[in-house]
């Protein structure tokens, strides 16, 4: 009786070690933070880092716990940021609170960027494997290419929009101009902090992980691990999937939110294919449905190219190589045999098996 | 063991049950074909609500591709499938499921990578009802139905002695442990029948003593009805009331084991036909 | 006439993409994972002839001949060291691998060649043909692009179809484990595959660089996106599938530029793609895998 509670626990105390890991690394860098004694690079990574955290958790749970691949995530991420961008200096004269404001912000990035998830997610329902891979692909290249042309500005008489040019907004003479065009979001409201970032990580990592350990947790991880066993036993693909990818979309477009505004300016190239594929490899390094795994990969990897400074020209070279590297070690049968014969009790048959069962 | 488990009271998940009334399963003229291949034709069978039944025939006969047909991963091209005397045309997987019909696989379909007690408790899912907020909020209904859920699964799991199995990955079971949890798990979903594809796969003649035993008490403590695909004679011959004998995709033969195993067309499909002297 | 004119700019664009696209499927069929770093050794394939044409003074023909052997080679040996180790893995960790490799090439392109664009040579000596009192022009360049598409895709499909080699291919394709039990050397089959499709990347690259003179370490990575959509438009794995994508999504990157917008021409292409695999999930000429029950 004893031992089966103790088991039933070692979700909850892996959650705490989770939850504890990032309670105290933003105490440590507060202080660090308020004290001066951080770098001036490394203060600037700090919500960024943040904001990394969060895309790779909701990653995560497309990839991890959904079991799809989708090569577009950043695409939510630039929903998500000029959206709020657009809430955030519209709503200038009428919040004056900033912090109420980048709540709000946040929020809509959230909201527009859960809808764009619905527009992906129809024929996500549909494909699979590859195939929805390349339609995450080819949403995320889709964003990019639509947000380059929009221009955005507002007057007294509310928002403009035009895919043309700036004049062609005709706005009134004392008009805003909150996107132009290639040139991206401008006169951005520096509303983010490492506070707010920290907020933002605890409520990913609060919906996220009780997802997991919910009903709806179960149901999604037991389409992805079989799919025609859960339609079986009566779980509808159609409703688990969205939740999945709109929940990961929201909370991607948050980030964005977050992120957009730590910058007075922004490109949409910054949430291109490479910033998609960036924070796969956060997920694949950090171990697919390990969210822990997530946050400690993304923060690392987000500083290393900045410890890498000293290498300069060579940085994402040796970025390269170590990435290739780490990727055939950890793949490596006999490497893995080594980890899996460390857990106590095991039998010798057992450890094989284990060593040889792929995911 | 099996002992422990109290019959269903009433005001829990599970609904009364009607014994001794119509038939649980009727099939008129079932059939599909793929292009011109008749995969399963004219296929008739009843099955009594808490009747033991079984599938038989050699391999390749369509045994599977029934089940696959009575659950709707393929939609017969004819013939009609009557639940409870409810017609299942247009039904998917999931609504047969909440319908009543549950299933194993021949070839076993665990979520590897969830315990053996999440794996029973998704089955539950249809008949918890808490919200995705109330999930992630911690509301006061979702500590109710996990309890609920998770007493219930441990209860299930105790049908074959498993229960301490619970927080195991069902994917680094062992071969028989993993065939009962796929039916504790079919058992979770609360059906009126019961379909087993080769439950006694890979057993020794103990392990399949003990599952005679077990899907007989299971029957008689759920009172829902079992068909099973066998090809373990033993097992058939003891425990079915009525075998339907499929080959080629039609039946060649229905009745009770003392009938079918007299049965020349039986025999003949099985070891084939008697070389004339 | 400017239908047509864009028209044939638009299979000219698409049959490199085609070429690319060949690469990917091939590989795709064969070792079941997306090889990212495919566009990558396209513009290897590019500074290659670039190189050796104005440092070296070569001839075109010689300068096509080492571009396709150092892609070639360079396919096999990244097939060796980061691939072929990770055979057994999730299809995840390769991918991330190949990611890695991408990113590998196009670092050390930038150390060597610096990121400023290099102009690219002229290659083609086909004249440019002024048709209908010149309402219509066709580059030397896009002629010799579609011809080259022509003659791959022939000899491709002869390849799989005739000789010992491509049913090895094809064999190894759909079932490694048979293919093996039947004698077929399937290292080899793989490593030639590589070798085939980073030869194909080699002269797309040239190809490129032909009709679009801008070389850069980021060349191949836009190019390597479109085709990698081609074949999956046309169906991941099947060679005429991926001959097909391509060229349809170079007629339409072409007319939507012409006739829509400019600067969103790649959204329409990927658009058209998504509304595609809506219709046809498995691509255009893909086959539904379907799983046993």
């Amino acid at each position: 009786m004893k031992k089966r509670l103790s088991q039933a626990g070692k979700t909850t105390r892996s959650n705490f070690i989770t939850y504890g890991l990032v309670i105290v690394a933003f105490t440590v860098l507060r202080l660090l933070q308020s004290g001066g004694a951080l770098t001036s690079s490394l203060s600037g990574q700090l919500v960024p880092i943040c904001a990394y955290i969060v895309m790779a958790i909701s990653l995560n749970l497309t990839v991890g716990i959904m079991g799809e691949l989708s090569l577009g995530h950043a695409g939510f991420m630039s929903v998500g940021a000029f959206t709020s961008v657009i809430a955030a200096v519209s709503l200038q004269g009428t919040i004056s609170s900033g912090w109420l404001r980048l709540a709000v912000s946040m929020a809509v990035g959230g909201l527009f960027a859960g809808l764009a998830s619905l527009i992906v997610v129809v024929p996500v329902l549909r494909l699979k494997g590859d195939y929805l891979a390349i339609v995450t692909l080819a949403f995320g290249e889709i964003i990019k290419n639509i947000v380059n042309c929009l221009y955005v500005g507002r007057d007294g008489s509310g928002l403009h929009l035009s895919m043309k040019d700036a004049a062609s907004l005709g706005m009134d003479a004392d008009g805003v101009k909150i996107m132009q065009g290639p040139m991206g979001a401008v006169g951005i409201p520096k509303l983010s902090s490492l506070t707010a970032g920290f907020i933002l990580v605890l409520l990913t990592l609060v919906v996220v992980l009780n997802l997991i350990n919910s009903r709806a947790g179960r149901a999604i991880m037991s389409l992805r691990d079989n799919r025609i066993a859960a339609e079986s036993i009566g779980i509808s693909p159609v409703r688990y999937k969205i939740m999945a990818f709109v929940t990961s979309a929201v909370l991607a477009g948050m980030a964005g939110g977050l992120y957009a505004m730590n910058f007075s300016s922004i490109l949409a190239k910054k949430f291109d294919f490479n910033a998609s594929i960036l924070i796969l490899v956060f997920v694949v390094l950090g171990g697919i449905g390990n969210i822990r795994g997530s946050i400690i990969a993304a923060a690392a990897l987000t500083v290393l190219p900045e410890l890498l400074r000293q290498f300069s020209d060579y940085r994402m070279l040796v970025y390269a190589i170590v990435l290739i590297l780490v990727m055939l070690i950890t793949n490596n049968p006999q490497v893995k045999t080594f980890f899996a014969g460390h857990r106590p009790g095991m039998k010798r048959q057992e450890k094989e098996e284990e060593a040889g069962n792929v995911l | 063991m099996f002992s422990k488990l109290i019959p269903i009271p009433s005001g829990s998940m599970i609904p009364d049950r009607d014994i001794d009334k119509s038939p649980i399963l009727e099939c008129i003229g079932l059939g599909i074909s793929f292009g011109g291949l008749h995969a399963v034709e004219d296929f008739n069978l009843t099955i009594g609500r808490t009747e033991i039944a079984g599938l038989i025939g050699p391999n390749g006969a369509g045994k599977t591709t029934v089940f696959n047909l009575l659950t709707k991963v393929y939609q017969p091209t004819r013939g009609t499938i009557l639940l409870d005397g409810r017609d299942t045309q247009g039904m998917n997987t999931i609504q047969v499921n909440r319908a009543g019909i549950a299933r194993t696989f021949q070839n076993i379909r665990l979520f590897n990578a969830l315990s053996v007690e999440d794996n029973v408790k998704v089955a539950m899912n249809s008949q918890m009802h808490y919200s995705m907020w109330s999930g992630i909020l911690r509301l006061p209904g979702y500590w109710k139905e996990e309890k609920i859920a998770h007493d219930r699964a441990l209860e299930l799991l105790s049908i074959f002695d498993m229960q301490d199995l619970a927080s195991v990955r069902a994917g680094s079971l062992p071969y028989g442990a993993q065939r009962r949890l796929e039916i504790v798990r079919a058992l979770a979903t609360n059906p009126s029948l019961l379909l087993l594809d080769e439950p006694a796969a890979g057993m020794n003649p103990s392990e399949t003593a003990e599952l005679m035993e077990n899907i007989r008490k299971i029957r008689d403590t759920f009172q829902i009805a079992v068909l099973l695909i066998e090809h373990d004679m033993n097992l058939v011959m003891n425990i079915c009331e009525g075998i339907a004998v499929l080959n080629f995709g039609h039946i060649i033969a229905k009745g009770s084991p003392e009938d079918i195993q007299s049965n020349p067309a039986v025999i003949e499909a099985y070891l084939g036909k008697k070389k004339e002297a | 006439m400017s239908i047509l004119s864009n028209l044939i700019n638009g299979i000219s664009l698409g049959s490199v993409y085609a070429i690319i696209a060949l690469g990917y499927t091939m590989v795709y069929g064969i070792a079941k994972m997306l090889n990212f770093a495919h566009g990558d050794v396209i513009m290897v394939g590019g500074y290659m002839a670039f190189c050796s044409m104005t440092y070296l003074h070569w001839g075109v023909f010689p300068a096509i001949v080492l571009a396709i052997a150092v892609c070639t080679l360079l396919g096999v040996v990244v097939e060796g060291l980061a691939y072929k180790p990770l055979r057994q893995a999730p299809s995840l960790a390769v991918l991330i691998t190949a990611i890695g490799v991408s990113y590998l090439l196009e670092n050390a392109a930038l150390l060597i060649w610096g990121s400023d664009p290099k102009v690219f040579p002229s290659m083609v000596s086909v004249p440019t043909q002024n048709l209908f009192d010149g309402d219509l022009t066709i580059t030397g360049a896009s002629i010799v692009t579609v011809a080259a598409c022509v003659v791959i895709m022939v000899g491709l499909m002869a390849f799989t179809s005739r000789t010992k080699m491509g049913k090895a291919m094809r064999a190894v394709s759909e079932d490694k484990g048979a293919a093996q039990l039947m004698g077929i050397n399937v290292n080899a089959t793989i490593s030639m595959t590589f070798a085939i499709g980073s030869g194909l990347a080699a002269v797309a690259g040239v190809l490129l660089c032909s009709a679009y003179p801008t070389l850069m370490p980021t060349t191949g990575a836009m190019p390597g996106i479109k085709a990698f959509t081609a074949a999956v438009f046309g169906g991941i794995g099947s060679i005429p599938g991926a001959m097909i994508g391509g060229l349809l999504l170079g007629v339409i990157e072409i007319f939507g530029k012409a006739y829509i917008s400019t600067q969103l021409s790649d959204a329409i292409v990927f658009a058209v793609l998504i509304v595609v695999l809506l219709v046809k999930p498995t691509g255009l000429l893909g086959h539904e895998i379907r799983e046993k029950v």
